[in-house]
């Protein structure tokens, strides 16, 4: 009897084959792993250049199989539009957290926006610093505690939580601006199509693309991987709404 | 190509353009604005880019990333602006990619002034932005030598894999002087081979200035030491003038080393053998040079629009040889070839040990001639 397989689960050939260094439970993993699949899928890996930022994915680099470079804590957005004007026929994405995007890079993320800067941008927000860890990110929840908030984040001393996504929006250069959520399969899926959509602007010159993916951090967070799924879920979900906050029309009706 | 009458600022850009340089991104900054006016209309119709970025921390950080796919890119900007920019100059000098900069240098610190001054020279030549490295810095004295050297600029940039500073204060990017342009360069096609352009058959390219394991970073140090130890072998370039027989030395860069030689050839007329030496590289420094002159003279006039920065490093190089005297101006106010003149002849007479900091003697002077000027 000949025995036959079918592949039906493999590395994308946008990743490196190395571990990651990414904390058990994390979401950084999978959210990598969306982006190499869609790159894959779109067929983009060897004209593609990726701006890692600094954070816990300052070593994006590592784990992608493509041109990379490294920026400086918030300025990917600068440096991805550096990059993008003298090369625009590659695809150029900038991988972020919300320390990174949210805080010390809000003015470089928000002017890319409003120039219209044909990148796509990776925003993870698990709404805390992870790679400093643990201390309050823009993005952190009222009451929540964190190593700079250890009585709760309280929004009359430290401000509210920034909704990026929402902000992002109302800038007239933004082409696809969504919020999706990695807390359970179901949405895993939701936030590849997105991805998906983010790039296919990009590859249409419909200007800036963005998706924001709320993420868990079970080490700074001090839960289970599990617990932290659920607080994303059940806790970021209500503050941070999920739903497309900017389409361009061209998208809208794209089937992938 | 024939002379033209030309503003500091426009031609410096114009000589960038026609040095290939394929992206500007920079910020709205007195006095070196116009650089960035006129990169706004000229670079878009050649079909290269300009950006005017959000900030200065944005432009440098465009810089960067366009600097990482091996093209040459520059930006200019003044005295506030390069404090914003130092974090992405450090970045650009630890990923060594080549970029280069210009600093149209400003009355400082602080908001200052828009007025011409040298007081960056700390900042431009010590490093400015964190870490070990090493920038290259050039410092023309006319609205020519800065065209001539603004090509020179960018091959070191990419020879050197360097970041490049070019400063120059108020008074080049502002005046209007007759100077000739060259021929304008064509862009090579090939990108270097370290350069980020997608990996299309061959493996990634990664540019980064992390280097988390210690040993490796101290590996990378050592790399940008020898790479600097190699530049100051080979890329030293000063002007002199009446130093054969010279008995007093001044020395003064830029602006101020300009004035300086027009109060060194009244002080010949008047038969005091001054000479003049001008580093036009002020990193790497005419060391060699300064101590060959110090072994000839007998005794040395440092002048500066700031308070003294070049002159430590005169003192450190002359080793007190020969005594060492200065004069600044700062705040924005540049000297005039008289008070220089002046100066000059008071060195020569003057056979005193000298101070061990000349600024002791050089304070109670200046104060008595700002009361008067007043």
């Amino acid at each position: 009897m000949v025995a036959t397989a079918e592949v039906i689960y493999q590395r994308p050939e946008s990743f490196t084959e190395v571990h990651t260094h990414y904390c058990p439970g994390c979401t950084h993993g999978v959210a990598h792993r969306l982006v190499a699949e869609v790159i894959d899928e779109m067929g983009l890996r060897e004209k593609t250049i990726g701006v890692a930022p600094v954070g816990c994915s300052v070593f994006a680099y590592r784990y992608f199989k493509m041109d990379f470079v490294e920026a400086a804590h918030g300025r990917a957005p600068a440096m991805a539009t550096g990059i993008k004007r003298v090369l625009p026929d590659r695809t150029v994405f900038t991988y972020q957290g919300d320390g990174d995007l949210a805080s010390i890079g809000i003015a470089e993320i928000m002017h890319a926006a409003g120039r219209g800067e044909n990148i796509t941008v990776i925003f993870i927000n698990n709404a805390i610093y992870g790679m400093t860890g643990g201390q309050m990110a823009p993005t952190t929840l009222e009451g929540m505690k964190t190593t700079s908030s250890p009585l709760g984040r309280d929004v009359k001393l430290a401000g509210y939580p920034i909704r990026m996504a929402e902000l992002l929006s109302n800038m007239d250069g933004s082409a696809y601006i969504v919020r999706r959520s990695m807390h359970n399969a179901a949405n895993v899926r939701k936030s590849k199509k997105a991805i998906r959509l983010a790039f296919e602007a990009q590859e249409r010159g419909l200007g800036f693309s963005l998706v924001e993916l709320l993420s868990s951090c079970p080490t700074n967070w001090k839960l289970t991987p599990q617990e932290a799924l659920d607080f994303v879920g059940e806790k970021m979900v209500p503050v941070f709404p999920l739903g497309d906050y900017k389409v361009h029309p061209t998208l809208e009706n794209l089937k992938v | 190509m024939a002379k033209e009458l030309l503003k500091g600022n426009h031609a410096f850009a114009e000589a960038a353009v026609r040095a290939g340089v394929e992206a500007f991104y920079g910020y709205p900054i007195t006095p070196s604005t116009e650089f960035l006016e006129y990169m706004s209309a000229r670079l878009p119709a050649l079909g290269r880019v300009f950006v005017q970025a959000e900030s200065e921390v944005a432009a440098i950080n465009m810089v960067y990333g366009a600097a990482c796919t091996g093209k040459r890119v520059m930006t200019a900007s003044s005295s506030p602006g390069l404090s914003l920019m130092m974090e992405g100059i450090s970045y650009i000098a630890g990923t060594e990619v080549p970029a280069v900069v210009v600093n149209v240098m400003r009355g400082g610190p602080g908001l200052g002034n828009i007025a011409p001054s040298q007081g960056d020279y700390y900042q431009m030549i010590k490093g400015g932005g964190h870490g070990d490295y090493f920038p290259i810095v050039l410092a023309p004295a006319s609205v020519q030598e800065a065209i001539d050297y603004i090509g020179l600029a960018f091959d070191l940039a990419d020879k050197y894999r360097a970041i490049v500073h070019i400063v120059v204060d108020g008074n080049m990017g502002q005046m209007m002087e007759p100077a000739e342009l060259p021929p304008m360069r064509e862009i090579p096609e090939k990108v270097p081979d370290w350069a980020v352009s997608g990996a299309k058959g061959r493996e990634p390219n990664i540019l980064t200035s992390i280097y988390i394991d210690p040993v490796d970073e101290e590996v990378t140090n050592l790399r940008l030491l020898k790479r600097w130890k190699e530049i100051e072998k080979n890329e030293v370039i000063f002007k002199e003038y009446a130093v054969e027989d010279a008995e007093y030395l001044v020395i003064g860069f830029g602006t101020a080393g300009r004035v300086a030689s027009s109060a060194v050839r009244e002080a010949r007329e008047a038969g005091i053998k001054a000479g003049l030496l001008r580093p036009i590289t002020l990193a790497p420094f005419p060391s060699q040079r300064l101590e060959e002159l110090a072994d000839q003279v007998k005794r040395i006039l440092v002048v500066e629009m700031n308070s003294g920065m070049m002159l430590d490093d005169v003192i450190r190089i002359v080793k007190g040889k020969v005594p060492v005297e200065f004069y600044g101006r700062m705040g924005g106010v540049t000297p005039l070839p008289d008070e220089i003149y002046a100066e000059i002849r008071r060195v020569s007479e003057n056979t005193g040990p000298g101070a061990e900091d000349p600024r002791d003697e050089w304070i109670p002077r200046l104060e008595k001639f700002i009361s008067g000027e007043k």
